[in-house]
């Protein structure tokens, strides 16, 4: 029924995604704490570099990524000198072009359902005995949950169809770093390949849906359990 | 018990507050704005005072001083708050065991199933806060705050946010924290019922300081408070012990300074002190002891003075071995020429005094 490339298309995009997810989790919890509850100086600054990749052309993005995490960018030359890890060309940097990407939808709805959270609730858990860390995982993130999840789903699609940073940073190189959107792009500059990106296209839609359905129902039933 | 000495501005609102309450029930009472709750924050460290001291049984919880200022989660007190703020992801005997499970075993000095049977919270363990009435809630509060193991408890208008039926549903529950675990509480209300049927000392709060303070007999009896002790709710409250039961009559008789007061049966103990509240209302007065009448306990007393109000009714301050308010017309007092120093009788129905007004005494 699937063709090997389109498999390998396929696995490769929810690969990327998924390790780009799940790496931006904790981050993506820190700084929408910092944003949601604490007051610092640079804080506006720390909120606008967050939404950066929401209003910076994809391209420009992943210009700056080779920039910095280019083999002879300062990043990405200590990363391949003490990690001997390489990030363009390759499907970590296709991840890590996803992630940055979709931060700001992972950041944002995690810190708009923790600034929902009732503070008093906290108060109360201080006021029984709670150290803060302790609130913050006993109370806090768990009425948060929802949040979470549905930043972690919105993200997790977005990162499917990442293209222009993708391209830009890690390049579209076959079962490295040629995602769902690369390969329907690539099917699209060969003579004759409408067949085929109809297929892939089809495939994005399909992958979408089912993310937002789960996220849907996975929402619902934390809400209930959490008793929201 | 308890000392607190403190300063601090909230907003631009100054409170200046120095109190030692023994132990037993504390109860603040004040208008509201008056600071009551501000005062309660700073004693459990969600305020920061900015100077002064909180000592609770020789453990200093805060010192300006010496730059003492523990965390909430250090201070080892109790809170109950108005609104009963369970956590609503956990069932009710997840909010219950959140605090308990965070106090060392050895200073665990409040079971987990004497609260449970106390609060009678059994048949609710394993439900949802959000399916609780609020009275229920407010018990798993109180149930919740107490197996964390307090030195103090601190309850903020606990039951302001219920209906009357509630509140008289959920006051039996308090007033046995106090007796079968003898913890002390610091007591949060502008309600009188509740402050006279459950507090031994009164703090009165206005305007960020501290009006008065003392036992709950002899604040209630001073006229210069009356602005803040309220009007409609004027009466006296006695400090009595039960002295004898008349089976035949189902009576009780309670003895206090002013002599023996004859009250519809209690099912109380010979000996067990009780604290009542007279009604100014329920109190009338005569210049000769009256004969022919119905009403059992009546008071020979001296007038200490008549209060002044702009409606046709004056209470009348009469000493019969402790004080005792009365409310009389105008009328009945130019008539009968009721002035300081006069000897009168006052009569006190005997029914007049409902249990809904008895308290319990101290001990």
């Amino acid at each position: 029924m699937l063709s090997p490339l389109e498999i390998e298309a396929l696995s490769l995009s929810l690969k990327v995604a998924v390790w780009a997810v799940a790496c931006s989790l904790l981050p993506g919890i820190a700084i929408a704490w910092l944003l949601a509850r604490r007051d610092f100086p640079g804080k506006a600054l720390l909120d606008g570099l967050v939404h950066l990749p929401l209003v910076l052309p994809p391209v420009a993005l992943g210009y700056l990524l080779l920039v910095l995490f280019g083999r002879n960018g300062p990043a990405g030359a200590w990363l391949h000198d003490w990690f001997d890890i390489t990030l363009v060309f390759s499907w970590r940097g296709a991840a890590l072009a996803a992630a940055v990407m979709a931060f700001p939808l992972l950041v944002r709805s995690i810190r708009l359902s923790m600034e929902a959270v009732d503070r008093r609730l906290e108060t109360a858990a201080r006021t029984l005995g709670g150290r803060p860390l302790r609130v913050f995982l006993t109370i806090t993130l768990p009425l948060t949950s929802p949040g979470i999840l549905a930043g972690l789903l919105l993200a997790f699609v977005r990162c499917l169809g990442e293209f222009g940073a993708t391209i830009t940073f890690a390049a579209n190189v076959p079962g490295e770093t040629r995602t769902l959107p690369l390969a329907l792009y690539t099917a699209l500059q060969v003579p004759g390949g409408e067949a085929d990106a109809t297929r892939l296209a089809l495939f994005s839609v399909a992958l979408a849906i089912a993310a937002l359905v789960a996220s849907q129902y996975l929402a619902r039933q934390l809400s209930k359990r959490i008793g929201l | 018990m308890l000392e607190m000495d403190l300063t601090a501005r909230v907003g631009n609102f100054p409170i200046k507050a120095a109190f030692q309450a023994k132990a037993g029930v504390t109860a603040l009472f004040g208008p509201s704005g008056a600071g009551k709750t501000s005062v309660v924050n700073m004693l459990a460290g969600l305020l920061r005072p900015s100077q002064g001291r909180i000592v609770v049984q020789g453990h200093v919880l805060f010192d300006s001083k010496h730059g003492i200022d523990l965390a909430p989660e250090h201070r080892q007190l109790g809170y109950v708050f108005q609104e009963s703020r369970l956590f609503p992801h956990m069932t009710v005997a997840g909010n219950l065991s959140y605090g308990r499970r965070l106090v060392p075993k050895d200073r665990r000095h409040i079971d987990f199933d004497t609260v449970v049977d106390l609060l009678a919270l059994s048949p609710m363990l394993a439900r949802s806060p959000r399916t609780l009435s609020g009275g229920e809630r407010q018990r798993v509060a109180i149930g919740r705050a107490l197996l964390a193991a307090p030195r103090l408890l601190l309850m903020d208008e606990p039951l302001a946010n219920l209906d009357t039926p509630r509140r008289s549903e959920i006051l039996p529950f308090i007033e046995g924290l106090q007796r079968q675990l003898g913890i002390s509480i610091v007591y949060v209300s502008h309600n009188m019922d509740e402050i006279v049927r459950l507090a031994d000392q009164l703090i009165v709060m206005a305007d960020g300081g501290i009006v008065a303070q003392g036992s709950v007999d002899e604040i209630t009896a001073r006229l210069d408070l009356r602005d803040l002790t309220g009007r409609w709710d004027a009466g006296a409250v006695l400090t009595t012990t039960v002295a004898a039961q008349d089976q035949r009559d189902a009576l009780t008789r309670l003895s206090f300074q002013g002599g023996d007061l004859w009250l519809p049966q209690l099912d109380l103990d010979i000996g067990s002190p009780l604290r009542i509240r007279v009604r100014a209302r329920d109190v009338s007065l005569a210049l000769t002891p009256p004969q022919g009448i119905s009403v059992l306990n009546v008071f020979a007393g001296r007038v200490m003075e008549v209060g002044e109000d702009d409606g046709p009714q004056v209470d009348v301050l009469v000493d019969i071995g402790c004080p005792l308010w009365a409310r009389i017309t105008k009328r009945s007092q130019r008539e009968l020429d009721i002035v300081p120093g006069r000897m009168v009788h006052a009569l006190i129905k005997a029914m007049a005094v409902d249990r809904r007004g008895l308290g319990n005494g101290p001990g």
